[in-house]
């Protein structure tokens, strides 16, 4: 039974991934990460981690996913890239490389591995109440730390995206890039003040959803503060 | 019968009901809804098939089955056929963790009233729910329509905002039990007071947050059927369209299930102590009548207050319910440790 | 527990196959890490890494009966979402100035 679960769900696993880095549509790459961060999950509570696997879902798949794909169609950054064509060399030297990284990794984790049977799980390895009092009380200090870290991170991210001011605005002068290419993020700016709600949507979605990324964290709620 | 074989059965049973329940609200609201409405608008409302317009329901369904399934032709055709049936998953799966009924032993063998007894219980619920945002997303990117992306941006902001809120105010339930699992939930409201009394603003932020998650008046902003069309469902017809529209019920329905547990005592009535086969049905049809209050609620507010704006939406989220759910976090964090809850 | 039972009962997988799993998914991760040009692209393929290593992490907890392996994936979570949230407000920074996430055509600091 245990086989057949580990089966299906590292073939999902294996072949969702190889879909999120081949396929050339940004949606359908994050889309299939959610299938392949679901079979890890699944893999997860069959090894025992049913808490590591409920967050995985709740974090990655519900939260930071979600805002990759809001940042994707906010840009509509979706359908842009081709193939790698042009960059055959780059392409087979990229897997030749990975390959023999993936190689080299397994030959090096081989040993660790010991006698190979393991023990059977037990319920107090499963516990939660176990992780939580070796989660708080040897690990205590660097739980601190990534919350400190979440922190920065809001703010970094709220910086850094915001919507550049007048000024500035007028002194980088547009972009290189393609001049056809329609996003809401270019709507937000190109519409002024005054011109109702699809600025507002944008710019406001914009500040709004990115601290988002830590469910259950210590958030400092100043989400919608982007605006300059 | 071996063990593994009659566990099988019970979860096959519990699932069956579960399932049965949960399906036929469907139509069940959607009278309601038609009904409510009227009434409140002073209007008769559908009221030709049946006693009290009640077959109506059935009638909609019929209608959604033998209309034309119309696929446009510029739609990305696997997303836009995978969208309603992953939002119709979710919504199904996350009532799984939901108990209702005590423990029942049959055959000298104990069945726990809920289908699936995880460990970690109400955050798998919420994780589970969290996935439902995949529905919305798709669907509107795969229609190449600008009303139903824009109805997919704001999905995807709005939902992860209020997801904070709501996570925070359940894991305020959570301290005093300190357990995932929601049988410890109705359990220690057994031996106190329903938690609504003393998290009463932790159970405001939820609901708020509730309707927020179910995308319901007056924060629907990702359908706006007044600025956006029909928003990220504009391109969808029949009973594709309809499938949108059980997924939304439906997890109205669980989650309606899931604040009845957390802050209304689940399947208990205080003073009615009934066991066994009959305790089970009890207090399925006990948490079911929370539920129904539940859900006349979401109707009522549904046709009382008009549509927030976007950028309202995201203030009153970000600026008064997360401080709020933070704050109530901490008081119940400090009552706990005071020995109070 | 319904999950030991379903672990415990008839033959097991045993941890090597999860770690070849796990080397796996990171060799297809880092093959879309250097190949990819779409920025967006190359940060999910970070992502399926990043998977790997937990999923390895989790295998040794599993092998070794300790959990320090799942607390080191907690980090991880909380990292990686830390990593989304800056690294997509880059991205955006990006391409309000240069309209685009090509990163081979992000280059200014070439020249």
């Amino acid at each position: 039974m245990e086989t057949a679960v580990f089966a299906v769900f590292a073939l999902l696993a294996l072949g969702s991934s190889l879909v999120v880095v081949a396929h050339k549509s940004a949606i359908y790459s994050t889309l299939s990460l959610v299938l392949t961060l679901f079979s890890v999950a699944v893999l997860f509570v069959l090894l025992g981690a049913p808490f590591i696997a409920t967050l995985q879902l709740l974090i990655y798949a519900g939260a930071i996913l979600v805002l990759f794909l809001f940042v994707i169609m906010l840009l509509n950054v979706g359908r842009q890239e081709g193939i790698p064509g042009g960059h055959r060399a780059q392409l087979v030297t990229a897997i030749l490389g990975a390959l023999a990284f993936a190689a080299a990794l397994w030959l090096l984790l081989v040993p660790t591995l010991g006698t190979g049977s393991h023990a059977p799980l037990t319920e107090e390895m499963v516990s939660l109440s176990g992780l939580a009092q070796e989660l708080f009380a040897e690990y205590l200090l660097p739980f601190e730390i990534v919350g400190l870290l979440l922190l920065v991170a809001v703010i970094g991210a709220t910086v850094v995206a915001r919507r550049p001011t007048p000024d500035e605005l007028a002194g980088s002068g547009g972009g290189s890039g393609d001049p056809g290419s329609v996003s809401a993020l270019d709507d937000a700016e190109a519409a002024d003040s005054t011109a109702a709600n699809w600025a507002a949507d944008a710019d406001r979605a914009g500040g709004g959803a990115r601290p988002a990324s830590f469910p259950g964290g210590t958030g400092a709620g100043a989400g919608a503060g982007a605006r300059p | 019968m071996s063990g593994a074989m009659s566990d099988l059965v019970g979860t096959a049973i519990k699932l069956a009901v579960a399932l049965g329940i949960l399906l036929n609200v469907v139509p069940v609201m959607v009278w309601v809804e038609r009904r409510g409405s009227a009434l409140m608008q002073d209007r008769p409302g559908p009221n030709r098939l049946g006693p009290l317009g009640l077959f109506q329901a059935l009638a909609d369904a019929l209608k959604f089955m033998f209309k034309e399934d119309v696929t446009p032709s510029a739609v990305d055709r696997p997303l836009y056929l995978m969208a309603p049936v992953l939002g119709l998953l979710p919504a199904l799966t996350t009532f799984a963790v939901v108990p209702f009924g005590p423990d029942v032993t049959v055959h000298g063998r104990l069945y726990q009233m809920v289908v699936a007894p995880a460990q970690t219980g109400v955050l798998l619920f919420l994780a589970i729910a969290s996935l439902g945002v995949y529905s919305l997303v798709m669907a509107g990117y795969a229609s190449n329509n600008k009303y139903s992306l824009l109805g997919s941006i704001r999905a995807s902001s709005q939902l992860i905002s209020y997801e904070l809120a709501l996570t925070l105010s359940v894991l305020a339930v959570i301290i005093p039990v300190s357990s995932f699992q929601l049988r410890d939930v109705v359990e220690y409201q057994q031996h106190h007071v329903w938690n609504v009394l003393p998290q009463i603003l932790g159970f405001l932020v939820f609901l708020i947050a509730a309707f927020a998650e179910t995308n319901r008046l007056p924060f629907d902003l990702p359908e706006a059927e007044s600025e956006l069309v029909a928003g990220f469902h504009t391109e969808y017809s029949a009973m594709r369209f309809a499938t949108f529209f059980m997924s939304e019920y439906i997890s109205m329905t669980s989650l309606s299930a899931l604040a009845a547990t957390l802050y209304f005592g689940g399947w208990t009535l205080p003073g009615v102590h009934v066991s066994g086969l009959l305790g089970a049905a009890v207090g399925l049809a006990v948490l079911f009548g929370k539920v129904a209050c539940f859900l006349a609620f979401f109707v009522w507010v549904r046709w009382t207050f008009p549509r927030f704006r976007y950028d309202q939406l995201m203030r009153l989220g970000w600026k008064v319910l997360l401080p709020l759910a933070i704050l109530n976090l901490i008081v119940v964090a400090a009552l706990t440790l005071g020995g109070v809850l | 527990m319904s999950a030991i039972h379903l672990v415990n009962e008839g033959t097991s997988v045993p941890v090597s196959w999860y770690l070849l799993l796990s080397v796996a998914l990171f060799a297809i991760g880092t093959a879309g890490a250097l190949t990819r040009r779409n920025g967006i692209s190359i940060f999910l393929s970070i992502e399926v890494m990043l998977n790997a290593a937990n999923l390895a992490l989790v295998a040794y907890s599993r092998q070794l009966d300790q959990r320090t392996g799942q607390i080191l994936v907690f980090f991880v979570l909380a990292v990686a979402a830390a990593e989304a949230a800056v690294g997509l407000a880059l991205f955006i920074a990006v391409y309000r100035q240069r309209r685009t996430i090509d990163i081979n055509r992000i280059n200014l600091m070439r020249h």
